[in-house]
This record gives C-alpha cells, sequence and structure tokens, in this order.
C-alpha cells in the first residue's frame, strides 16, 4: 500500500507543477511579500518619525514606546497573516474538489482503479499529495514573509514555527473536509460546501468569543462547539497566540475577558486536549472519506 | 442461432474460464442493469459482448472490475473473486468512456500505469515501446495527451490495456473513434493477441468487427442473455431467399416440408434449409408454375442475429440485394405481378 501511496502523491504533486500552480503561486506570493515588506517599513518609519504619545513617543493601546510598536507591527502581521490563511485555505479547497470529484468525473479515475490499487491508498495519496503541496508552500512563503517583516522591521515573533505548523493546520482540515465532501459530491459542490462551512465555523468563533466575553456560558459554547466540529478557528487562535509579543500577555490580562470577543488577540495556545481532538478530527473524517470512497460506485 | 433464457449463458466445460459470472445482478435503485447473467469465457479467446445501448455490457465490465458492487450473483475474474487485486494485475482495461492526464504525454501516462501495475522498473521501456508500437502512436509519444485526437486518445488507451502482457484484456468499444485503417490494424493486433493465448472481452456495436475476430458471443438485452455460443454456431443456420411469380398455391404449404416459410420485402424466406436441397426448392417452384427471378443462399449474418435476439426489424428488409452469397440478382419484375 505504501508505494502506491507515495506513486499517487507524487502524480497529484506533479500534476500542480504542469497546471503552473507552483509559478502562479511563487509569482503572487513575491508580489505579495514585496508589497507587505513596503508597507511595514513604510508604516514602521511613519510611527518612529512622528508619534502621537506625549513628547512624540508612540502610544497603542496603553503601550508606549518600542512595545507600541511592536504591538502595532505584531497586529499588522497577524493581519496579513490572516489574508494568507484564506489564501492558503482556498488553495487548498480549490485543488482539493475536483482531485477525487473531478477525476470521477471525467472518466481518469476509471483506468487508474482498474489497476491493483485499493480505493483507500488513492484516496490517502491525493490526501498526502496535496497536503505536502499546501505544507510546503505555507512553510516558505511564510518564513519569507516573517524573514521579509524581521528585517525591515526588527519584530520576529516569539514562535514563529508553531504559528506555521498552526496555519498549516488549519488549510489541512479543510483540504480533508473537502476531499471527504468531494467522494459523494461534484467538485463545485463540494468545493463551495466547504468554504461555506469554514465560514460557518468562524462566525460561530466569533459568537463564541462574544459569549465568554460577555459571561453567557450558552453563547460560549456554540464556539467551543463550532471548534469541535470543524476545528479551523480553534487553530486559528493558535497562529494568533504565536505571532503576538509575549508582552501583551500583560495587557490582555488588564483587558480581562473582553479579548475573548476578538479573533486577533489571544490569550493562551490551544490547550492540549484541543490538539488531541484535532488529530482525532483528522483520523475520523479521513475513515469517513476512505470509508464513502471505497463504498462508492465508479 | 442458440437462444438461452436468462441464467443459462456459454459453458465450456473443456476450457479454464478467464471470466466467470453466475446470476450477476445489478440495480441503480430501480433500474436493472443486469439481470441474472450467467456466462463462461474460456481462458484464450476473443469474446464478444453485445447489446443495444444500455444492455449492462459496461456495467458487466465494471462489476468484473471491481469499479462496482454487485447487488447480487457471483462473478470471477482469473479464478479470483471479482474486484480483487490480485486478478486486476493481469488485466488490461480500456474503458468505452475516459480521459487520460491531460498534462502529461503518452509516454508518461503510460509510465504511470507500469508503476501502477506494479510492473518491475527495468521492463518499463521496452513494455512503454512495444505498447506504442502496437498502438501505432510511437510518434506522438512524447506529445501532450490534451493535444491528441479522440483517436489517438483510444490508441493510446489500448496502448495502456497492452501493458504487461495481461492474462485478460477488457475492450470497451475500441474501435469507437478510430478510422477504417486504425479498424484493420485494430484486428491484426487482437488476431496477434489471440495467438498469444490473451483472453479478449470486446464490447462493441460494431457487429462486422465482431464477426471478424470473436470466437464466441453474448447478446445482451435489458441486462439479460438472450443469445450465446460461438461464433460458429450461431452463423451456421443457412437459410434461402427466393424471388417468385405465378404459384399457383401458397408457398408456405408447398414448401412446408423444406423448412419454416416466411415473406418479407417481396422475397420468400426458407429456414433450416440443407444447402444441398437449393434445386429441389426450385424444381418444386417450377414444378408449381411458378417463375423463379432469384435464388439466394444466405449464410445468416451476426447482424441478422442480433436483430432477431433484441427483436430488432431484420437488417435484412434494408438490403433488397445483400451481400451475401448472391447467386442471381431480383432485377424487378417484368410482369408486374406481385411475388408470393
Amino acid at each position: 500500500m505504501i508505494a502506491p501511496l507515495f506513486d499517487i502523491a507524487w502524480l497529484t504533486i506533479r500534476e500542480a507543477a504542469r497546471r503552473r500552480l507552483f509559478l502562479v503561486l511563487i509569482l503572487i506570493t513575491a508580489a505579495s511579500v514585496a508589497l507587505s515588506g513596503w508597507g511595514f517599513s513604510q508604516v514602521r518609519d511613519a510611527l518612529l518619525s512622528g508619534g502621537d504619545g506625549p513628547g512624540g513617543t508612540i502610544e497603542a493601546g496603553g503601550l508606549t514606546g518600542e512595545l507600541a510598536l511592536t504591538f502595532i507591527i505584531a497586529q499588522l502581521l497577524i493581519l496579513v497573516t490572516f489574508m494568507f490563511s484564506f489564501i492558503l485555505a482556498l488553495s487548498a479547497v480549490f485543488i482539493a474538489a475536483p482531485v477525487i470529484a473531478g477525476e470521477l468525473e471525467s472518466g481518469v479515475a476509471l483506468t487508474i482503479l482498474a489497476r491493483p490499487i485499493g480505493r483507500t491508498t488513492y484516496l490517502l495519496g491525493k490526501w498526502l499529495g496535496i497536503a505536502l503541496l499546501v505544507c510546503v508552500y505555507a512553510a516558505l512563503s511564510g518564513i519569507v514573509e516573517l524573514v521579509v517583516v524581521g528585517t525591515l522591521t526588527g519584530y520576529m515573533p516569539p514562535d514563529p514555527a508553531f504559528a506555521l505548523a498552526y496555519l498549516c493546520g488549519q488549510a489541512l482540515v479543510l483540504l480533508t473536509l473537502t476531499i471527504l465532501l468531494s467522494t459523494r459530491l461534484s467538485a463545485i459542490t463540494a468545493g463551495v460546501a466547504c468554504l461555506a462551512i469554514f465560514g460557518l465555523a468562524w462566525i460561530g468563533g466569533i459568537i463564541g468569543g462574544i459569549g465568554t466575553a460577555i459571561g453567557e456560558p450558552a453563547i460560549a459554547q456554540v464556539g467551543e462547539l463550532s471548534r469541535l466540529l470543524l476545528p479551523t478557528d480553534g487553530l486559528w487562535r493558535g497562529v494568533v497566540y504565536h505571532l503576538e509579543p509575549r508582552e501583551i500577555l500583560l495587557l490582555l490580562d488588564q483587558a480581562g475577558a473582553l479579548t475573548a470577543a476578538f479573533p486577533f488577540v489571544v490569550e493562551a495556545p490551544p490547550p492540549t486536549s484541543f490538539l488531541a481532538w484535532v488529530l482525532a478530527w483528522f483520523a475520523v473524517i479521513l475513515g469517513l472519506a476512505a470509508l464513502s470512497f471505497r463504498r462508492r460506485e465508479i | 442461432m442458440s437462444a438461452a433464457p436468462t441464467g443459462v449463458g456459454i459453458v465450456a466445460p473443456e476450457a479454464d474460464a478467464a471470466i466467470e459470472t453466475v446470476d450477476l445482478v445489478k440495480r441503480y435503485g430501480r433500474t436493472v442493469a443486469l439481470d441474472g447473467l450467467s456466462m463462461r469465457v474460456p481462458a484464450g479467446e476473443v469474446f464478444g459482448f453485445l447489446g443495444p445501448n444500455g444492455a449492462g455490457k459496461t456495467t458487466a465490465v465494471k462489476l468484473l472490475l471491481g469499479l462496482a458492487r454487485p447487488t447480487s450473483g457471483q462473478a470471477s475474474l482469473l479464478g479470483r473473486p471479482a474486484g480483487d487485486r490480485e486478478s486486476r494485475r493481469r488485466v488490461g482495461y480500456l474503458p468505452e468512456l475516459f480521459r487520460y492526464q491531460a498534462w502529461l504525454t503518452g509516454r508518461e501516462v503510460l509510465a504511470v500505469h507500469c508503476r501502477l501495475a506494479g510492473l518491475h522498473r527495468p521492463t518499463w521501456g521496452p513494455q512503454i515501446d512495444a505498447a506504442l508500437h502496437a498502438a501505432g502512436i510511437s510518434d506522438r509519444a512524447g506529445d501532450r495527451v490534451g493535444g491528441y485526437s479522440k483517436g489517438m486518445q483510444q490508441r493510446l488507451g489500448l496502448a495502456v490495456a497492452l501493458l504487461g502482457d495481461p492474462a485478460v484484456i477488457f475492450l470497451d468499444e475500441p474501435t469507437s473513434a478510430l478510422d477504417p485503417v486504425g479498424r484493420l490494424e485494430m484486428r491484426h493486433l487482437l488476431h496477434g493477441l489471440r495467438a498469444r493465448g490473451t483472453t479478449i472481452f470486446l464490447n462493441s456495436h460494431l457487429l462486422t468487427e465482431v464477426e471478424r475476430v470473436c470466437d464466441r458471443v453474448v447478446i445482451l438485452d435489458h441486462g439479460r442473455v438472450v443469445a450465446a455460443g460461438p461464433l460458429a454456431d450461431l452463423l451456421s443456420e443457412r437459410h434461402l431467399r427466393v424471388r417468385v411469380t405465378g404459384l399457383g398455391r401458397p408457398a408456405g404449404e408447398l414448401l412446408a416440408a423444406f423448412g419454416s416459410v416466411s415473406e418479407s420485402d417481396g422475397f420468400l424466406e426458407l429456414r433450416g434449409l440443407d444447402p444441398d436441397r437449393v434445386p429441389d426448392v426450385v424444381a418444386a417452384l417450377v414444378a408449381a408454375g411458378g417463375r423463379v427471378y432469384a435464388v439466394e443462399p444466405r449464410q445468416a449474418t451476426l447482424e441478422e442475429r442480433f436483430a432477431e435476439a433484441v427483436g430488432a426489424p431484420s437488417p435484412a428488409a434494408d438490403a433488397p440485394t445483400p451481400a451475401g452469397d448472391t447467386t442471381t440478382h431480383a432485377w424487378g419484375q417484368p410482369d408486374g405481378e406481385a411475388p408470393r
């Protein structure tokens, strides 16, 4: 099972390369990093040359001086990462949606599955190929962005590797859900459904945060539930936590529960129990996808 | 013609069966695609699997390859349950509606299938070259499949099916996109494969092709076997077409001793006739005062057998002067009398 699994994964990666996906992603990433780098340096220069605090010092959220600068740059970085996480999530969905459903519709799967290769192997191979693509792209472009921002502004998040890992996790969740849906739905329907569910989970997370902020446990549970059903929002909070300067935690302590309402500041990393749940979620969804695909008539 | 009821199919007890099905049923919701298919395909034969559109031919192939699951019944391929991964190692398949990865070259598609089929790496090169050559696409092997014509894609599909010298090759409408030269080449190829002992399972609508290459045939209609047997047996029955006028008695009565008589398109059709008795038939007609304009002893064509099996109008009605062993042509009716 192992060799054909890697064969299918390699075929999936080759397809992406031949379809010029890498080329387009490299160009877009280069443009995005250049633009955001220019933006970061402009913001830093503007802040350093004319702060709005007493005596021209920088002031933000009760912080002053270097700390305020760090806070602002970190928030900008989180916003850029938020946009990037969307691009990554959309890419994962767009690549994954046609990979099973499209091959079934076109008849490519007919020729492959008549070979001595199991359905589960085929499905996991496709998943692995896209997962590698998404993670390698996320890691490389994330590292480039962080290095550029660090060089231009002097800010480097405390745990950039963890932030990137959570970012990949978020994309992998969407990839896995899309693969499951595409074993039964057409490519377009699977993609649209997955994005809609992603959006709902995002809103669910915000509503849950508001519930926590205003002390309404029933509303807070909406967020918990949505994070369990689709762990993207929980993983996003992991990204944010590892991009924030640690000094901000003091500030958040002062702000109390209110910070829970905002998806761009996080007080604590996702608990280990949540991470264990995410692993279980992957196993269950991939298992369901394999089961569904094995039972599928071709 | 040996019309077989559902579930009887073909039996060739002395040969090893490459493919065997017993009461195979496949339903899609309320639609019955296969209704108790029982057949046996001896190893090393070219097997024609015929039927009108929607008869269940492609469904049967998909069940044999494990691409779909039967509702009930049993099927085996190369002595193992249908869909078994080991048996698929020794099978080639050219689907009817398919596409290969448009972004790969023809040679790369073949390499992917060598890999998926589990062939040993050192054999890939010779296998690919031989398959490309056999399918007649060696000169386009380096081009992307996306630029291939439909006929070229079908040739590529054939090359893929030939990889690894499979024991059984399923060809689902393999010549539908080929030009006449391509069809001729396909025929030569099938003869060559049969000489090597490969079992060929041929789904086709092109009955003349089937007639030229198949050893054995099953005709399927509405998911049931309606005719089955060695091709030679199916086509062995001879009949006589006669155009005659001026008979004093009904032809059926006059010729009852020779076989069953029917009338079609102005001809008397006599079935079950011993070929040696054709002169006796003519003598009887003349003795009864008949004026004989045409006498056509003919062997049944597969097209006729097919039409008869699936209840379609006889193709003979379309061809007043069929291309058989016609001894005399009917040049109309000079005296204006209607033949009887």
